[in-house]
């Protein structure tokens, strides 16, 4: 039986838009920066119901990232958005200088991220931003599991003072957190308890590890699953307690295999609890188009992956 | 709030540049020619035109600064000094480790020094953080000014295009932009490297005012400046036309030194043609002190 209930699919970028819009109702300094992309990351809803606090800059992130960092040096609390890759990559030395050097605490949200943009292909499955995020000093990056979720850390985000990332998606994904539950950056939810073997996922991988899970649990397997939303500054506390008490670990991320949540973890086990870690994620090549479903089973991030690499790690933990 | 006249202002503006050369000399890293050339508009700015307090660099009612071209800070940390936002001895620190004068400079939050708002030297940056601050400060209808400074070799960079069209879009005309228009730039002059011209057009077609000054006449520029406040609805940018090596025989209008400081020979040759100001230099112990471990110093 799965352990968690989705009632409906909504997408985390929707998440995203109605939080800006009641975080421009409860705070005036709220300022949102567009990049010609607003239906889709949905900043069009706050757009609408603020339209003096809406500043286009057209199709320029390079210039987005600084115009958020002099907004910032102004007193205000810049929102950043647009697809991840247009987020990350393109104004990477304007995040560095501008944002992560300087410490302003704009909040760069990237939408569209990961394999499941699907049809747009590789050049906009943004596979690498974790990575790129996480290695600048002062930056927090993190990323949502659902709709709720995303709401409550773009709201919790306007009292961080750090810069950070928040990475979220199009596609409509099941909601089953509960929007009531406290949210902390830096505080993973564990989501099911169990001694076996720990499964540490972000994103929507959350989800299929649920999925993954009932599988599991029905071979006897008892699996712990946390939620690690935060990437950095990671939940260090958590990893180590996983590895002491279930002694295996599998990451899952949609995202490269390479310095993302994967990396992150295992930077911890290595040094401190060298534990048996087997990573699902993709692996070190692009995407392509088709459907975001289809995607995730080819490069190797959906629920079976997950359950394969859980299989895997186990042998390893018994030897 | 200083408003120095403008024989006062030379003075200043021929001490920064005394300041430059020793910090240089005793760095023996850093930028020579684009510093000085900056000198009388540095002195300017900060001796009569910002509205600033040294002791509270963080007022609110503050006009903003920000040096988009980072390396030309040796001429901005010599004027945050003699302008009272920290110590004149600190000048012999720059490029220094543990020391707040960074090659590039950094905001005093994070290891810089008071005064320096936001970290500049990769360039093209800082016209979009410009706008930023000014459309921030717009929207509380504060009507503090915005004032950022360009190398004319810097606006290779897109994105500063970017910007300008931002900028011009939003009609942001509490927006200064000063263009340090010298020439030069590192590989050779502007219109070997990059040709920028016509480059009063190009703003212009941007959305901008355009306005043009002898940038090493005070005078002239101080005008300049005063023109541009007066003009509305949309951002202005000043031309300043400059000599890269102001004030330096032997480097004035010629690109090679864009990077590269003097030896101690040609920096005793150079404070041989900058004379003394009524200021002062470093004292003397702190000159000396400050000389030792630059000499065990690695490459």
């Amino acid at each position: 039986m799965l352990k968690y209930q989705t009632k409906e699919l909504k997408a985390t970028r929707l998440g995203f838009g109605e939080a800006l819009v009641e975080l421009g109702h409860e705070n005036p300094n709220v300022v949102v920066l567009g990049g010609d992309v607003t239906g889709s990351v949905r900043t069009d809803l706050f757009m609408k119901a603020f339209p003096d606090r809406f500043l286009s800059v057209g199709v320029a992130e390079q210039d987005m990232m600084g115009t958020a960092a002099g907004l910032a040096v102004a007193g205000k609390i810049p929102f950043a958005s647009t697809y991840g890759e247009f987020a990350v990559g393109r104004p990477f030395d304007q995040i560095r200088q501008s944002i992560a050097y300087s410490r302003l605490p704009v909040k760069i949200c990237a939408s569209h991220c990961g394999i499941t943009v699907g049809p747009d292909g590789a050049t906009h499955q943004s596979l690498e931003d974790l990575a790129i995020m996480r290695v600048l000093p002062h930056m927090t990056v993190a990323t949502p599991c659902d709709y709720h979720e995303t709401k409550k850390m773009i709201k919790a985000s306007i009292n961080w003072k750090h810069p950070i990332y928040i990475r979220f998606f199009r596609d409509n994904t099941p909601v089953f957190t509960d929007p009531s539950s406290p949210f902390e950056f830096g505080k993973a939810t564990t989501l099911i308890d169990g001694t076996d073997v720990t499964v540490i996922a972000c994103g929507l991988q959350v989800w299929e590890a649920i999925l993954a899970e009932e599988v599991l649990a029905a071979e006897g397997i008892s699996v712990r699953l946390i939620n690690m939303h935060t990437i950095k500054p990671l939940d260090e506390a958590v990893v180590m307690k996983a590895a002491k008490e279930t002694g295996a670990i599998v990451t899952a991320e949609d995202h490269q295999k390479h310095s993302g949540l994967g990396g992150a973890v295992a930077e911890v086990l290595a040094q401190s609890i060298p534990t048996p870690l087997e990573f699902v994620a993709v692996n070190d090549t692009f995407g392509e188009s088709g459907k975001g479903d289809e995607l995730m089973k080819k490069y190797g991030v959906a629920k079976d992956d997950i359950v394969k690499a859980v299989r895997k790690v186990l042998q390893r933990k018994k030897r | 709030m200083e408003h120095f006249d403008v024989n006062e202002l030379k003075e200043v503006a021929r001490q920064i540049r005394r300041d430059i050369i020793k910090m240089l000399m005793i760095s023996k890293s850093g930028h020579s020619g684009g510093p000085l050339g900056l000198a009388d508009v540095f002195a300017s700015l900060y001796f009569n035109i910002l509205k600033i307090d040294p002791k509270n660099p963080n007022w609110t009612e503050r006009d903003y600064f920000f040096l988009s071209a980072g390396h030309l800070c040796p001429v901005w940390y010599a004027t945050l000094a003699r302008r009272g936002y920290f110590s004149i001895s600190e000048l012999t620190t720059l490029r220094k480790i543990n020391g707040r004068l960074q090659g590039h400079p950094a905001p005093a939050y994070t290891h810089g020094v008071p005064g320096v708002e936001i970290a500049s030297g990769a360039l093209g940056q800082g016209l979009s953080v410009a706008v930023g601050c000014a459309l921030g400060l717009r929207l509380d209808k504060k009507p503090n000014r915005v004032y950022v400074l360009h190398g004319d070799g810097e606006l290779d960079e897109g994105q500063i295009w970017e910007a300008m069209m931002t900028a011009g879009h939003h009609k942001v005309d509490s927006l200064i932009a000063i263009v340090d228009r010298n020439n030069c730039q590192i590989d050779n002059r502007t219109d070997k490297v990059m040709e920028l011209e016509p480059l009063a057009d190009k703003w212009k077609s941007f959305g901008w005012h355009v306005l043009e000054c002898n940038g090493n006449d005070i005078e002239q520029f101080l005008k300049t400046v005063k023109q541009a406040q007066a003009l509305k609805g949309k951002p202005t940018v000043i031309i300043a036309h400059t000599f890269m090596g102001k004030g330096v025989s032997f480097m004035e209008d010629d690109y090679k030194w864009h990077g590269v400081p003097p030896n101690d020979d040609q920096g005793k040759q150079a404070l041989s043609e900058l004379a003394p100001t009524k200021y002062g230099d470093f004292i003397e112990f702190e000159w000396e002190r400050a000389k030792q471990p630059v000499e065990v110093e690695a490459k």
